[in-house]
């Protein structure tokens, strides 16, 4: 075993580290709290780096490292970490992710004066983030998993003096808490079930066989349980709710956010599991797997149709990641696990480019996020628009030269093969139409057209944030070159087999039906946006709001159908749904159980003591009233008998002369009778 | 070493005379040097306790009162040395939290020295005595210290804590008529083959469960707890939910388990419904409530349901694996432990709020982080180990209770995770409120912590970490208790 796994656990503690130094740092030492996030940053980078080698070595390599973290009467509690493909590749990614980001925030937040905190929450984040790829015990995951929601509760409200943010960051904690009830419960129910709660651990871990022997049917259950977790963190229908909003954080936030860690979380958690999911598969098809396929489907369209209606770059983006991880969930749901994986390692270096490449067009443009105040910044920014226009084409999966591309085509064949429906497969096909149309509208409005409101005096970003960017951009087309089916060179690493090289294989069918679809996505996209991008003024009316006369400057969807735009508009008016029932129900719980507690319980308490007190005034009342009576009573009795005997004690030898006559009168009667 | 629980008993009581006899200026200062000498007593205590010997350690045993087989009989086990430990933790800081006249001090102190003997008794003649002697001086405490309303939430507490204390007493004398004995080790012996029989059993079981059922306390018979912590001085309210409500649930642990196993068996449905209730009802009526101190009161009473749960499903079926009752027992144990540092520093922390404003409205704050980011740091990190963030105390007693008690009563644990992502509700509610948005002008001149307040923040948050990350050192306490209690009872 090499010294890197045993040592693995610095992967995550380099940040780790770093992040409790800067928080020590007094508030005015900027730069060197944004130094030591990036030197913890290209600790971890390297030390990824080192332990993807050895994973290199043969196929299927995997390598555990499990000790006690405490005992509990009889039982050690065992944890570890564990290296493999999926953990080498991820580990890789969200430190190389993680760096660009880090590099970006040291030019986009110079101006924030708690720059120092927020580079202690980001390299909290990215260490938390680390660690959940490396944990070998479900256990363990957990606990970096909650650090992770920790570390985003922090950076969605990092400007916690607008209110918003503080909103954000709130319903991001409780709606993955939510989720995270059900991961908890099944990780109770696998550490009862199997006995253990380790992943790999010598044929004895709860992911082999002799593990998942002894849960048996309730592997499905357990299954499902973990994957609420995945549905909370991974924005999943119904809880994909936070994500738009958690937008409210600085931009490098929601790149790290929605590229490198958090979301890839749960889609990392399905897939580290993924044998609880799949045993006593039948064809590939259990009922978990179905229900991941379902969620996923869901998801995917969804949010591919809200994207469409919205106007903050940011949030568009935000739907867009929501519905690319409802595509790698079922991708994972229909087996393709590694095709899943793929497009979420490709998925972050062209999300954090995209957001990287928004940060850059909000920076330019003064913080303003509403697109149709952009327009013919082409120009003005032009490494910018450069690296968003590959960012725009890997999302919507532009073949061959764009790892987004590669990707999303293994993931349709996957689609294709599932043989529970085909269902999936045409939605997806349909996610992949809209994907591209949402992306062409998005890039029209900031990028072409003439220039409106905020692109008055912008000027393209300073080099400390378009490197990142270009780097970000080389990575998404070059990541290509071991994703083609002709040298499927990651597919294999990631499954463990060897790989081939056979450039006959590099055309394939689908590829043909991929680039049709997202001609058809971009070509729509100019045809209906267009005209879009001329918006004459910058004057634009409030989002939802009344002016809704003004045709020229209403968006083309809208002008349309603009009850479907509406619907759109408002995210299918889900926040309001849940507000009114869910929300408001369990505020009213909140309040019964308060006055439940006054009223009821309480009431009870002082209905008893009432009655003690009541007892205790009976109690007096009789004594005074019946018991001292009667006591005051007798003693009258007996006074006047006493007088009245005291009467007859007259003294006189005449009457009691008299009374001896009478008696001595009567005892003779008597004593006739009776004889 | 013998005598040294003798010592530990008696130093406050010394303490409470001094404090008594010298100048009223320096009531606080002479209070904490008798708690440093207890302090040092303790550790040693700790330091010469032998982790793997079962039983009970360091036992004095004299004659007290023969004719009733009183004896004087104090002594230590995992779970004793625990509860001590913890006794020494919180009541220091619960002297520094405020400035505080001498007959608190001296109040306070024989509070802590009845807690040492409550703690350590291994007769019930002799805890009981303890147990009573406790509740005077907290009578006494919020009756003339406490705030608004104080008259009629001591006499609540008062009243209703003793009619249990005297439900519990008249049990214990019909066990002693029965059995003629008043040694917890013996009666727990003869507990499994059933103490008593018939109705007796049931009267007997009655009044100790209602006595340590209100102590606890267990819904619903806790409406006297939100009263009480609410009016209370926040060094009390700290002591009060820090160890006075560990003495239920100690109780429990000592009398009620080992003593009617068939009892609590058959009443296990309705036991774990109470404790399930305890836990969800609690932490909705925390989510209504607007007084940071009355909040946190409800996540007193949810946190200590968690531990009512464990307790119960120990006993709840006839197929018990010991690897499940270990669990939900260790994590009783952890739980007990935590939940005091945390709930006392979190009053501590609504204290120093109370301090500078005046106030303690969830309302009355805002944008705090603007103005007092350090306090606001320290404090957030209570609050996420009081909600069981992994990584901080809270989450290794909670993993373990539910751990257990999923495997033995699913159902029943399953609802009551509910409690967590309620508790989370209620911080983050809490966080948003007093920390975010824009700073309040009320709150713009508020000075962020100082430096006595930086001596009771950094232990405390540092030990919250420390059990969160490598709690070995606490189970190193509980283990030969825990497995030595499973054993009893399976």
């Amino acid at each position: 075993m090499s010294w890197i796994v045993t040592s693995l656990w610095l992967i995550p503690a380099a940040p780790l580290a770093a992040s409790l130094i800067i928080l020590s740092l007094a508030n005015s030492r900027r730069s060197a709290a944004a130094a030591l996030a990036i030197i913890g940053q290209i600790a971890a980078l390297t030390l990824s780096i080192l332990a993807f080698l050895p994973t290199l070595q043969a196929p299927g390599y995997r390598s555990v490292h499990n000790f006690t973290w405490f005992t509990f009467g009889e039982q050690a509690l065992r944890i570890g970490w564990v290296l493999d493909s999926l953990a080498a590749a991820m580990l890789v990614m969200i430190a190389l992710v993680g760096l660009c980001i880090f590099v970006f925030s040291a030019g986009y937040m110079a101006d924030d004066k708690n720059l120092t905190r927020f580079f202690a929450y980001l390299s909290f984040f990215s260490g938390a983030m680390l660690g959940v790829v490396i944990a070998n015990s479900l256990l363990l995951l957990f606990v970096f998993w909650e650090l992770v929601g920790l570390a985003s509760y922090l950076l969605i409200g990092f400007w916690i003096h607008k209110p918003s943010a503080a909103a954000a960051a709130k319903k991001a904690f409780i709606t993955t808490r939510i989720g995270d009830l059900g991961f908890f419960v099944g990780i109770l129910w696998l550490y009862g079930g199997s006995g253990t709660l380790l992943f790999y651990d010598g044929g004895k871990g709860c992911l082999e066989t002799a593990g998942l022997l002894g849960l048996g049917a309730s592997a499905t259950f357990v299954a499902l349980l973990i994957f609420c977790g995945a549905v909370g963190k991974s924005g999943q229908f119904p809880l994909h709710i936070w994500l738009p909003d958690a937008m409210e954080g600085p931009t490098p936030v929601s790149a790290l956010v929605h590229a490198a860690t958090m979301v890839a979380a749960g889609v990392f958690l399905v897939a580290r599991v993924y044998p609880l999911f799949s045993f006593g598969a039948i064809d590939g098809v259990t009922p978990s797997l179905v229900v991941v396929v379902s969620i996923g489907t869901i998801t995917a369209l969804m949010a591919s149709l809200i994207a469409l209606g919205q106007f903050d770059i940011k949030r568009i983006l935000a739907y867009s990641t929501v519905s690319q991880l409802g595509l790698m969930m079922v991708s994972l749901g229909v087996g393709g696990v590694a095709a899943g994986m793929m497009h979420l390692i490709a998925h972050g270096f062209f999300k954090a480019l995209l957001f990287l490449g928004a940060g850059s067009v909000i920076h330019g443009c003064h913080h303003e996020q509403d697109i149709r105040k952009m327009g013919g910044l082409r120009s003005l920014m032009p490494i910018s628009f450069l690296t968003y226009a590959i960012g725009m084409m890997t999302l919507s999966g532009v073949p061959f030269f764009f790892s987004g591309g590669w990707t999303k085509e293994e993931i349709l064949h996957a689609t294709a093969h599932w043989h529970a429906s085909h269902i999936p497969h045409y939605l997806m096909l349909a996610g992949v139409v809209l994907t591209a149309l949402y992306m062409t509208r998005q890039m029209i409005y900031i990028f072409f057209g003439n220039r409106r409101a905020a692109s008055e005096n912008v000027h393209e970003s300073p080099p400390i944030m378009t490197l990142p960017l270009i780097v970000l951009a080389i990575c998404s087309i070059a990541f290509s070159v071991v994703l083609t089916p002709a040298w499927r060179w990651l597919h294999s690493y990631l499954t463990g087999e060897p790989a081939h090289f056979d450039i006959a294989l590099l055309v394939q069918p689908m590829l043909f039906v991929s680039l049709a679809l997202v001609a058809v996505g971009i070509g729509l996209g100019f045809v209906m946006y267009g005209k879009a991008g001329q918006l004459a003024t910058g004057r634009v009316r409030p989002t939802g709001g009344q002016n809704r006369h003004r045709t020229a400057e209403m968006d083309p969807l809208e002008r349309a159908q603009p009850a479907l735009f509406h619907f759109l508009e408002n995210k299918m008016w889900l926040d309001e749904i849940y507000d009114r029932t869910v929300v408001a129900w369990s505020r009213m719980a909140a309040h019964v159980s308060d006055w439940m507690d006054r009223h009821f319980w309480d009431g009870l308490v002082r209905g008893f003591a009432g009655l003690g007190q009541l007892f205790g005034i009976f109690s007096a009342n009789f004594d005074e009233r019946w018991i001292n009576v009667r006591v005051d009573e007798t003693m009258t009795g007996t006074r006047r008998l006493g007088r009245v005997m005291s009467a007859w004690h007259s003294g006189q030898i005449q009457t009691y002369l008299g009374m001896l006559a009478v008696g001595m009168l009567a005892l003779l009667i008597l004593y006739a009778w009776l004889a | 070493m013998a005598g040294m629980i003798t010592a530990l008993i008696l130093i406050p009581l010394f303490g409470a005379f001094a404090v008594c006899v010298w100048p009223h200026t320096n009531a606080r200062p002479i209070a904490l040097i008798f708690n440093a000498i207890t302090a040092t007593l303790v550790f040693m205590l700790w330091r010469n306790f032998d982790a793997t010997a079962t039983g009970l350690q360091m036992v004095e045993r004299h004659v007290w009162i023969p004719a009733i087989g009183a004896e004087y009989l104090v002594g230590i086990d995992g779970l004793s040395l625990l509860l001590v430990l913890l006794t020494s933790i919180i009541i220091p800081f619960a002297f520094l939290v405020q400035r505080m006249d001498r007959g608190f001090c001296a109040l306070m102190l024989v509070t802590q020295s009845a807690l040492y003997g409550t703690f350590t008794a291994q007769n019930f003649v002799l805890w009981f005595l303890f147990y009573e002697m406790s509740l005077i001086p907290a009578f006494l405490l919020i009756k003339i210290w406490g705030g608004e309303n104080r008259d009629r939430a001591a006499t609540k507490f008062f009243l209703y804590t003793f009619l249990g204390s005297v439900a519990m007493l008249l049990s214990f004398l019909g066990i002693y008529f029965a059995k003629g004995t008043f040694d917890f080790a013996q009666l727990a012996g003869l507990g499994k083959q059933g103490l008593l029989s018939g109705n007796v059993a049931w009267l007997a079981f009655a009044g100790i469960f209602l006595g340590l059922a209100v102590k606890v306390p267990l819904f619903p018979f806790h409406t006297w707890l939100p009263d009480a912590y609410e009016t209370a001085p926040v060094g009390v309210s700290m002591v009060l939910t820090g160890v006075l409500s560990k003495m239920g649930v100690y109780g429990f642990v000592r009398l009620l388990l080992p003593l009617f196993p068939n009892e609590i068996k058959i009443l296990a449905p309705w036991l774990l419904g109470l404790a399930v209730c305890s836990i969800v009802f609690a932490s909705l009526a925390a989510w209504a409530q607007s007084d940071l101190k009355r909040m946190v009161a409800y996540l007193s009473i949810n946190h200590l349901g968690y531990c009512m749960l464990g307790l119960f499903v120990i006993t709840a079926t006839t197929v018990r694996p010991a690897v499940e009752m270990q669990a939900a027992l260790s994590g009783v144990f952890m739980q007990i432990f935590n939940h005091g540092i945390t709930a006392a520093a979190l009053f501590y922390y609504v204290g120093l709020l109370e301090q500078r404003r005046g106030l303690r409205g969830i309302n009355d704050f805002g944008g705090l982080m603007q103005r007092t980011p350090l306090l606001c740091g320290w404090m957030s990190v209570a609050m996420f180990s009081s909600l069981g963030l992994p990584g901080l105390n809270g989450f290794i007693g909670e993993f373990l209770i539910f751990k257990g008690s999923f495997a033995i009563a699913a159902s029943f644990t399953a609802v009551a995770v509910i409690g967590l992502l309620v508790t989370a509700i209620v911080f983050a509610r809490a966080m948003q409120a007093l920390f975010s948005g824009p700073l309040t002008e009320s709150c713009s001149a508020f000075p962020d912590l100082g430096r006595t307040e930086k001596v009771v923040v950094v232990p405390v948050t540092l030990l919250m970490l420390a059990i969160g990350l490598a709690p070995q050192f606490v189970f190193n306490i509980i283990n030969t208790t825990v497995i030595q209690m499973t054993r009893l009872l399976s």
